[in-house]
């Protein structure tokens, strides 16, 4: 096999100059655009240089699914078709990465669920996947409104986990994504996750790069294990597997790879600061009170602390863009000064709460809350009505607004 | 910086990945020496001089060196085939260098020759046979390396060392990054520029290597 020669500074089929990405992300002129969510992962597709994208409709994903089906009849997406289902688009996503493509997929709600026992192979056979979950309900009864429960169940795959708060950090980080999952101390597979239809199908203004410049493709002789090898751990399940063994080397060979998945997860800190500037924005870190959040919970933060200055309250804010890897340095620095961390969600159980209290020192200051779920909007008056309530302030009942 | 080291084992039952305890690879131009990052040029000191200390030094090249896939493999190889001989040239009268290649990773198992090929699931398999209290390997994909790398820390007291072509290894005691044949040739000269000035460990070793 010849040697090879950068990319950089040529053009794919359609024109598109393959461009460094940091150039690409950070020095190539934008344009602002006013799209859908939706909209703008297709335009970021359009520039990721992917070689295969899998759909399966199910709603809040499925217009982006539908549009990148565009891309791929416009010649931008090397391969596009749809799955059986589900469990069979992640399967196929698998097969697609094992061969050394670069893939992209959307699911959302009771899909990601389905699909779940793909995940933790993703990331056991080290496949930089890139999946897009645009959150919704996912148990009985049926909601297709936004819900980030199933962000809950991600975190312990081995993937990697970002939650976006707009439809500008999609746009950017669907790009940043693929240079961090794709670093051969990380290839991991990447769960990006947004609040379903918050960001997806309300249209904002996104700055775009241009469009005829692109990434340079993925380069699977960079990828840190062998290709296609059913043999070799990790994948090793055609002949001989380990599980047909009962001895230490075996389970240790196990154990040790369960252990490299995490250490890998771990090194996508380094890049994943570097691409995303920090794991974690911060806004009035010396204040007493502070709000902890990530996705479009951030945004109702921050009119909540609009609303609170204008009675005299100060309060900052923390917005967590990775969950995994988990900015536990970050947020624990960040909070030190804080009597008071309210973690708002839109999920009922709480789990960005609960990984917060898991970090930090003295955890009885973290206020698990307000949670709204199903599907409700978190107007910012319940956040500021939970921050005064806690601090003896008094405070309108807000369950008779409007009527 | 994480207090933790990473240090010739027998170090535990399942020996904890060096990431997770907080240890972080170099960036280009600096290597690890037991976690701790440091200048690449002292690093190829340590390397040499660990070497030259070992009863049993041993060049592990990997299937990325031994199959001609590319030019740079080939020229890789050619290198490593030099750091050897200058290995040879170099060890006094005791030590014994050894060059095990490891062609693939498929496990032979239940049956395996470690006297001809390494399987990284099985390392300290080779490494107790031979006695090898020094090891580096050159060529292995990065995470079939890591895996071997920490079972190797796990049940033995092998000295390991890791010439990266990519980011490097955190389960190494001492590691390279953006591993070239400049710097594989840089290696066997400091190799041959150390010769005599470092005594080998053999005094202290009763039966092989304690591992």
């Amino acid at each position: 096999m010849a040697e090879i020669k950068s990319v950089i500074g040529t053009q794919n089929k359609k024109g598109q100059t393959y461009t460094d990405a940091w150039k690409l992300l950070n020095e190539a002129p934008r344009t602002p655009s006013f799209f859908t969510g939706s909209e703008v992962i297709k335009e970021a597709i359009r520039r990721a240089s992917c070689d295969v994208m899998i759909a399966y409709p199910i709603t809040p994903q499925s217009e982006a699914a539908a549009l990148i089906g565009e891309l791929f009849a416009e010649g931008y997406v090397g391969d596009y078709f749809r799955g059986e289902s589900e469990f069979a688009v992640m399967s196929q996503c698998a097969g697609a990465a094992f061969g050394g493509a670069r893939v992209f997929t959307t699911t959302a709600g009771p899909g990601t669920m389905r699909a779940m026992e793909n995940f933790p192979m993703w990331a056991g056979a080290r496949l930089p996947i890139q999946m897009i979950v645009t959150c919704r309900g996912i148990n009985s009864p049926l909601s297709i409104q936004p819900d980030t429960l199933e962000i809950a169940y991600l975190l312990n795959t081995g993937m990697l986990v970002w939650h976006a708060e707009t439809a500008q950090d999609f746009f950017d980080w669907i790009l940043k994504g693929y240079m961090v999952s794709e670093e051969p101390d990380v290839h991991l597979p990447l769960a990006l996750c947004c609040d379903g239809f918050f960001v997806t199908h309300t249209k904002d203004v996104v700055n775009l790069t241009p469009a005829d410049m692109c990434l340079p493709p993925y380069d699977p002789y960079r990828s840190p294990v062998p290709c296609m090898d059913m043999e070799c751990p990790p994948v090793r399940m055609m002949r001989d597997p380990f599980v047909m063994k009962s001895n230490y080397i075996s389970y240790a060979t196990h154990a040790s790879w369960q252990q490299e998945i995490w250490a890998a997860v771990e090194r996508s800190r380094k890049h994943s600061i570097h691409w995303l500037n920090g794991l974690i924005d911060t806004e009035n870190t010396d204040a007493d009170i502070m709000i902890v959040s990530s996705g479009t919970a951030v945004s109702q933060g921050r009119e909540a602390i609009r609303m609170l200055e204008d009675e005299g309250v100060r309060c900052g804010l923390v917005k967590v863009k990775t969950l995994r890897p988990w900015p536990e340095e970050e947020i624990r620095e960040a909070t030190k000064n804080a009597k008071h961390i309210f973690v708002p969600e839109f999920n009922v159980t709480g789990w960005l709460a609960k990984e917060i209290r898991a970090t930090i020192p003295n955890p009885h200051r973290v206020h698990a809350g307000p949670h709204v779920c199903g599907g409700m909007t978190m107007p910012p008056e319940i956040i500021v009505s939970e921050i005064k309530t806690a601090l003896g302030m008094k405070t309108l009942s807000l369950a008779g607004r409007g009527s | 910086m994480s207090d933790y080291r990473v240090l010739p084992g027998p170090e535990h039952f399942l020996p904890p990945a060096a990431a997770s305890m907080g240890i972080r690879l170099p960036n280009p131009g600096e290597a690890h020496i037991n976690g701790v990052i440091v200048r690449e040029e002292d690093a190829y000191e340590e390397a040499a001089r660990q070497f030259l200390m070992a009863k049993v030094p041993t060049i592990f090249p990997g299937p990325l060196v031994l199959w001609a896939w590319n030019e740079k493999a080939a020229k890789k190889a050619t290198a490593i085939r030099h750091l050897f001989n200058t290995l040879v040239e170099c060890v006094q009268p005791g030590q014994k260098p050894m060059l095990i290649p490891m062609p693939d990773y498929r496990p032979k198992y239940p049956k395996i020759n470690p006297e001809i090929e390494i399987n990284p699931n099985h390392p300290n398999l080779t490494i107790w046979h031979n006695k090898i209290d020094c090891c580096v390997f050159i060529g292995v994909h990065c995470h079939q390396a890591n895996l071997s790398l920490k079972i190797i820390r796990g049940g033995t007291s092998c000295y390991t060392i890791a010439m990266c072509a990519q980011a490097g290894h955190e389960d190494a005691m001492l590691s390279f990054r953006d591993a070239s044949v400049e710097k594989i040739m840089r290696l066997a000269d400091t190799i041959k520029r150390l010769k005599g000035t470092v005594q080998p460990r053999l005094a202290s070793v009763k039966n092989g290597v304690s591992n």
